[in-house]
């Protein structure tokens, strides 16, 4: 079997009386990137801030790297690397001032020469003098990033890292997180892109504070039992509303000019389909990850809805 | 129609958008809605009651070697004028020099060896009254008033075969001693205690943006998250403060040497020893205000209203022994309080470490309470 860097279970946490994570368990295979999917409130911030101890964990047990998370969160962050959506170094110090506090805050050995071996692969050597605050989005997470495995981690924890990053800088820092993972670090990153989640071994979507599902994309996808019609067209932006409308289907939205219609019962789907727009050429698609998570959400937000 | 032209009718529905939103905002932020009703609340009572510019039940030592009924009509006629509270009856000149340079007397009122039989025998003795001037405000009416009040104690004892001593001159020479700060000088009490109230300002304010700053910027998650635990924080913030603390004191002891002409009676190493376990104190208590408020505009009001009774009640601005007793207990709360005596008693009395021990005992005390508060109040988590 192989062996756990998070192994967590039925993790709660209340803010006043609002529940934010309702017992949610996480089994994390070392030397794996996992996506942590979701909309957002779902409790993937909470989530990971319990992991890391920089949250209390209201009920619920288990171990991070090895270490009770209830009783050991010092051990925990001293093995983790955290990293947060919003650029959470200081903007007012410059790119090297603050390497130098994380390596000298972590008593990194052989300090000031880690500091300008870290700063010449970042590719910030020559801008070293520069404060944090002038980079660009995707400067100062690949700044953050450098800066929260400098202490080179067991685990890493990214929280929306790529958020309002351009795609290029994007593309960039998932390779640095390839690359981080092939020297078996361990790598839970939460994301609202597709094709981030589609970059990761496996996915764990959240919503309303309780894990959806979880695995492989193809499995997602699989386990979703979506099916998916396409159709493009003039005609077809007319009855948007109206298949909306439609009990059997799940969910329509666009992708590009053509629109995706999915539904759990294909007889039921075909039928409606054809009752509501006969004229439009319908064509069967395979359900992709965004039909399947987008369907999850609308599925997700009914029980709230009906249960409350 | 309305009246108004229309450009003028837009303007005005858009400036009461604004209103209508600076309103919304101001009520949902409570701290500061608090503050301004709380801060001129405090201004009124604190000015109304406890502030008094002509200071009444001093606190006196007496010291005199014989009783007779001479001498009870003047400690009478001292106390009933309202100035004088005599508080200590006292045998040896020696342990009242130490009450008054302590600050807890006020005056010292000696009446010599013979005074009542030379008094008798017309002989004018004399009544000494030693003042501590080193606040001149504090005494002056006091003063002005002791002659008059012994006069006309004397006028209803001096009757009979004793009327002839009455004449127009006073059957009593009074003296009186000025002590620390003969001419009176207003900057020789302003000039050491503006040190504690720069300190005060600067310190507090400094430190209470420590922590809501690294909250505001979300740095807050950043340090969270990597090994430092809370003491170590809190000292690295205070730390660099403690030398701007330093260089503000040296420049202010050179102002007040150089320009202002303040004596310097005592020791130097009391003095800047008191300074820096002020400073330290101050900054404490700016960390824990950085640990209660929320942002760092929440930090600056609970700043102002800290410091506010810092400058009225600790004897800075308004003589603390003119204050009501329930003001002075509150002064006695505040660290400046303690610092205004110690620079006073260092700098004008050449106060001693004995002498101040007890001053310099209440800002350990109030250190140690704020910076443990502080330390419970740090969160190592978001919670």
């Amino acid at each position: 079997m192989t062996e756990l860097a998070i192994d967590v279970q039925g993790l709660v946490k209340r803010f006043g009386d609002k529940v934010a994570v309702n017992g949610v368990d996480l089994q994390l295979p070392k030397g794996e990137v996992w996506g942590f999917l979701g909309p957002n409130g779902s409790g993937k911030t909470t989530t990971i801030r319990m992991i890391c101890g920089l949250l209390k964990i209201d009920k619920g047990s288990g171990q991070c790297l090895g270490f009770n998370v209830l009783t050991q969160a010092e051990q925990i962050r001293r093995l983790t690397g955290y990293m947060t959506q919003k650029f959470s170094f200081w903007n007012d110090l410059t790119i090297h001032e603050n390497l130098d506090f994380v390596a000298r805050l972590y008593q990194l050995p052989g300090r000031k020469a880690y500091v300008q071996q870290t700063l010449e692969k970042l590719g910030l050597h020559h801008r070293q003098k520069q404060l944090a605050g002038e980079l660009s989005g995707g400067w100062k997470q690949r700044l953050a990033l450098a800066a929260v495995t400098m202490h080179q981690p067991k685990l890493l924890l990214l929280d929306e890292p790529t958020a309002g990053v351009d795609p290029q800088a994007r593309r960039d820092f998932w390779d640095e997180i390839h690359h981080l993972s092939s020297q078996g670090l361990t790598v839970l990153v939460s994301t609202h892109y597709m094709d981030e989640a589609e970059r990761c071994d496996k996915i764990v979507y959240l919503a309303n504070g309780e894990l959806i599902t979880q695995g492989t994309v193809p499995d997602i996808i699989h386990n979703a039992k979506l099916f998916t019609y396409r159709a493009q067209g003039e005609g077809v932006r007319l009855i948007t509303e109206k298949l909306r409308a439609h009990e059997a289907i799940a969910h329509a939205s666009y992708f590009g000019a053509a629109l995706h219609v999915s539904g759990y019962h294909k007889a039921e789907l075909l039928q409606a389909i054809q009752q509501v727009a006969p004229d439009v050429d319908w064509q069967a698609v395979e359900p992709s990850l965004e039909d399947v998570f987008i369907a999850l959400m609308d599925k997700a937000g009914q029980d709230k809805r009906s249960y409350q | 129609m309305s009246l108004l032209p229309t450009g003028l009718m837009a303007s005005l529905a858009r400036l009461l958008a604004i209103a209508n939103k600076e309103l919304i905002q101001m009520r949902r932020d409570r701290m500061t809605f608090a503050m301004m009703l709380g801060i001129p609340m405090m201004q009124l009572v604190l000015f109304g009651y406890a502030i008094n510019t002509d200071p009444k039940q001093l606190p006196t030592a007496v010291v005199a070697e014989e009783q007779s009924p001479i001498i009870r009509t003047l400690l009478n006629g001292l106390q009933n004028s309202g100035y004088y509270h005599l508080k200590y009856n006292l045998q040896d000149p020696a342990a009242a020099d130490t009450l008054l340079a302590k600050g807890d007397v006020s005056f010292v009122v000696t009446f010599p060896s013979g005074f009542t039989r030379r008094l008798i025998k017309g002989e004018r003795p004399q009544l000494l009254i030693e003042a501590d001037a080193s606040d001149p405000s504090a005494s002056s009416n006091a003063i002005s008033r002791a002659q008059t009040i012994i006069d006309s104690a004397l006028t209803h004892e001096l009757k009979g075969p004793l009327a002839d001593l009455n004449p127009g001159l006073s059957p009593v020479e009074l003296i009186i001693h000025r002590r620390y700060n003969p001419q009176g000088l207003t900057q020789y009490n302003i000039v050491p205690g503006l040190l504690g109230v720069i300190i005060t300002m600067t310190m507090v304010m400094i430190t209470g943006m420590a922590m809501t700053r690294e909250v505001e910027q979300g740095t807050i998650e950043n340090l969270l998250a990597m090994p430092a635990k809370p003491l170590e924080v809190m000292l690295g913030k205070i730390m660099p403060y403690v030398g701007v603390g330093a260089v503000q004191t040296a420049v202010i002891l050179l102002a007040a040497y150089y320009l202002f002409a303040v004596p310097f009676a005592g020791s130097l190493t009391l003095l800047l020893a008191s300074v820096g376990l002020f400073i330290i104190a101050n900054l404490a208590l700016g960390f824990t205000f950085s640990t209660l408020a929320k942002s760092q505009m929440q930090a600056m009001q609970l700043t102002f209203f800290f410091f506010l009774p810092s400058l009225l009640l600790s004897g800075f601005m308004f003589p603390f022994r003119g204050m009501p007793i329930w003001a002075q207990w509150l002064g006695e709360v505040l660290p400046l309080t303690h610092f205004l005596r110690i620079v006073r008693g260092v700098m004008l009395k050449n106060a001693d470490f004995y002498t101040v021990a007890q001053e310099l005992l209440a800002i350990v005390l109030f250190t140690l309470a704020v910076g443990l508060l502080a330390i419970l109040r740090y969160k190592r988590t978001l919670d």
